[in-house]
């Protein structure tokens, strides 16, 4: 009996040796983060999204029982490591696809190694050109900044404004932002009267506000940039007892500037994504649920504030491994897929890919927003 | 420019001035008694702050702030004990290479630490609104603060330095360190001292002006590099000369931003740099040997 009982053990311990390859393999997901350096505030929420959006799928038995292995690189937000990172995960690693670079110069730099490479890459970096022309391998999360603007726009003709000062910060974001902010404009009738353009380390902004008050034709300031510099031109303007609306742009969707801010930022009003206000949406809309969860998970982990920046990795996330569901580990095959997967619901809005639109978001994946006693609300107008 | 837009830019350059004038007689202290530029005086700046922001949590203001300028001096104790002091008779370009080691690693113990978001203490008084009128124009009680923690700053260093016998001490260490060993004086814990009191210094400048400027564990390069222009442009070890170079530097970049782009407001302040690099390179109020508390 006691014989028989080993051997038999003996055979399942085969069996499941044998089985065990045979079946499942990992797969290898390479990030480009810019975890620490002057992008940190993108690059740390997205890398500890993946984290545990990697360890939850894991967790639940792989993506069609295999697991997934994440290699995240940081590049600090030096498109010359990014460069580096995106051979080397490619040739070395041979991962089955990059997400990330968190920034959109960072992505612009590996754009054609990935392409080339045929191996995709899902960006978290905002600017339109990364989709725009399409490159087959590229695709991005975050929404774009065009749709951005012109849901700025919109909500300034309801609001009778039309002429405007600019602000931007000297990054790839601000010089794209009021690159898209001139060249709208004049679509929505609106004058842009004052532009300013200020380094990212700037730490007071007194000297410039004080110089658009001085035109009185200014009905409103837009501020366009990612830097702790957003939350200055919020205090700058309402220490000088400037009124007008601010508007900011989706830059601005991370509670600690409101709390940096503080009173400062009563009123301001911005376009984003809706995790921000994942509360207040209705039970039937279908982020709500994945919001929900995102937020609650992402909270309880890490015991910060969740933002839509670690949203844009989870989405990137969460469509590779729905993409990998369907395609397995083959290059190729998840491309298609991703190019293929519609009404599919994450973070950033309800993505439906084509192979013309590779962000799969609409202008309405953006919510005007307001700061309200320290919290994000939807705007609803005056 | 009307009264309202002038009160406004100079205030504006006052508050920028104060704070690179701090930085820059943090430089000085050390450049005194060391002959080196201390990289890492940016730090300082940061630890400053940082550390004050998390010592709220657990006690009133004035208390953390007091706590974390101890602190700071200690960790500048700590650096010079550790990097400088066991050095035999070091070159001054190996001393600022340290340095500059030093503040590479600090960015990276404060990313660890905190993270990389911003954080700030809170306003002294009133809050992210508030503002007082001055000849119509407004400006934040903080800016208030900031200005004269700085100008407390110069006159206790100032009598430090002429009535004290430590202070004196240091003096001597700084225009001649030969001379003062033989006087037994005990050179090397004057390095140290001056470490402690460049860090405190640093500190304080880093709590005031938390609540404007936003802390962050980078913060310090840019701070540093501001601060060394205006120790270049005041005359390396002159504390009166770094808060002469602040003010004017400060008030020259605010109300550069009336005639060109504010783009351009780092370069306006480089290019000053250059021309008194050029036409009197021992700076505004430097002698031509540049050394030496003594000077002040």
């Amino acid at each position: 009996m006691k014989k028989i009982a080993s051997k038999l053990l003996m055979a399942v311990m085969a069996v499941s040796l044998l089985a065990v390859p045979a079946f499942a393999e990992t797969i290898k997901i390479g990030a480009i983060l810019a975890v620490t350096g002057g992008a940190s505030f993108l690059g740390g929420p997205e890398a500890r999204s993946l984290e545990m959006m990697v360890e939850e799928i894991n967790a639940n038995g792989g993506v069609n029982g295999n697991k997934i292995e994440l290699i995240i690189k940081d590049s600090a937000a030096s498109p010359e490591k990014a460069i580096s990172f995106a051979k080397q995960l490619i040739e070395e690693e041979k991962v089955l696809a990059i997400i990330g670079p968190s920034t959109s110069g960072e992505t612009m730099k590996i754009k054609n190694i990935c392409q080339q490479a045929k191996t995709p890459l899902i960006s978290c970096g905002a600017a339109e050109v990364i989709v725009n022309p399409v490159a087959s391998y590229v695709f991005k999360t975050p929404q774009k900044d065009s749709f951005a603007v012109k849901k700025i726009f919109m909500e300034m003709n309801k609001l009778g404004i039309s002429k405007i000062a600019v602000l931007a910060g000297n990054t790839g974001f601000g010089k794209a932002g009021k690159s898209q902010l001139l060249k709208l404009a004049p679509e929505f009738g609106i004058d842009v009267v004052e532009v300013e353009v200020y380094d990212k380390k700037s730490n007071d902004l007194s000297a410039v506000v004080a110089k658009i008050k001085a035109n009185k034709d200014v009905q409103a300031v837009i501020n366009w940039s990612i830097v702790p510099a957003q939350a200055i031109v919020a205090k700058n303007m309402r220490q000088a007892g400037w009124d007008v609306p601010l508007f900011q742009s989706h830059g601005f969707g991370n509670i600690k500037y409101v709390e940096a801010a503080g009173a400062a930022t009563e009123g301001i009003i911005f376009p984003a994504g809706r995790l921000l206000i994942a509360e207040s949406l209705l039970d039937d809309h279908p982020q709500k649920a994945l919001l929900m969860a995102y937020k609650k998970n992402y909270e309880a982990k890490f015991n910060e504030p969740a933002s839509t920046f670690g949203g844009h990795a989870y989405d990137a996330i969460t469509i590779l491994a729905a993409a990998i569901a369907v395609g397995g580990n083959d290059r190729e095959k998840v491309r298609d897929a991703i190019e293929n997967l519609k009404n599919f619901p994450g973070t950033g809005g309800i993505f439906s890919f084509s192979a013309e639109d590779h962000n799969g978001l609409d202008i309405d994946a953006f919510q005007m927003m307001t700061v309200k006693d320290g919290k994000f609300v939807a705007y609803t107008g005056k | 420019m009307t009264t309202e837009l002038f009160i406004q830019y100079l205030m504006a350059g006052i508050t920028y001035g104060s704070i690179y004038a701090i930085v820059a007689i943090g430089f000085n202290i050390i450049y005194n008694t060391t002959g080196i530029i201390n990289f890492a005086q940016g730090e300082f700046v940061m630890f400053g702050g940082m550390i004050a922001i998390s010592l709220l949590q657990y006690m009133p203001l004035p208390l953390a702030i007091a706590l974390s300028v101890a602190i700071t001096m200690l960790l500048g104790a700590l650096i010079e004990i550790c990097f400088i002091r066991w050095l035999k008779s070091p070159s001054v370009l190996r001393m600022i290479i340290i340095t500059i080691g030093v503040s590479i690693i600090s960015r990276e113990v404060a990313v660890h630490i905190w993270g990389e978001s911003i954080r700030s203490l809170p306003y002294f008084v009133g809050n992210e609104i508030s503002s007082i009128p001055v000849f119509g124009a407004r400006i934040s009680p903080q800016v208030l603060w900031v200005v004269a923690a700085s100008g407390l700053m110069v006159i206790s260093l100032g009598i430090f330095f002429k009535t004290t016998s430590v202070g004196r001490e240091m003096r001597a260490c700084a225009s001649n360190r030969k001379a003062a060993t033989l006087c037994g004086i005990n050179t090397q814990n004057m390095v140290t001292l001056s470490f402690v009191l460049s860090a405190g210094i640093g500190a304080l400048a880093g709590c005031v002006m938390s609540p404007i400027t936003y802390s962050q564990y980078d913060m310090g390069t840019g701070l540093a590099i501001k601060g060394f222009t205006v120790a270049i442009l005041g005359g390396l070890g002159s504390s009166g000369g770094a808060v002469a170079a602040g003010l004017l530097l400060g008030i020259i970049e605010a109300f550069s931003v009336s005639v060109v782009p504010l783009a351009f407001q780092d370069a306006i302040s480089i290019a000053i740099l250059l021309i008194i690099l050029f036409v009197r390179p021992q700076g505004l109020f430097g002698s031509k040997e540049a050394a030496g508390l003594s000077e002040v």
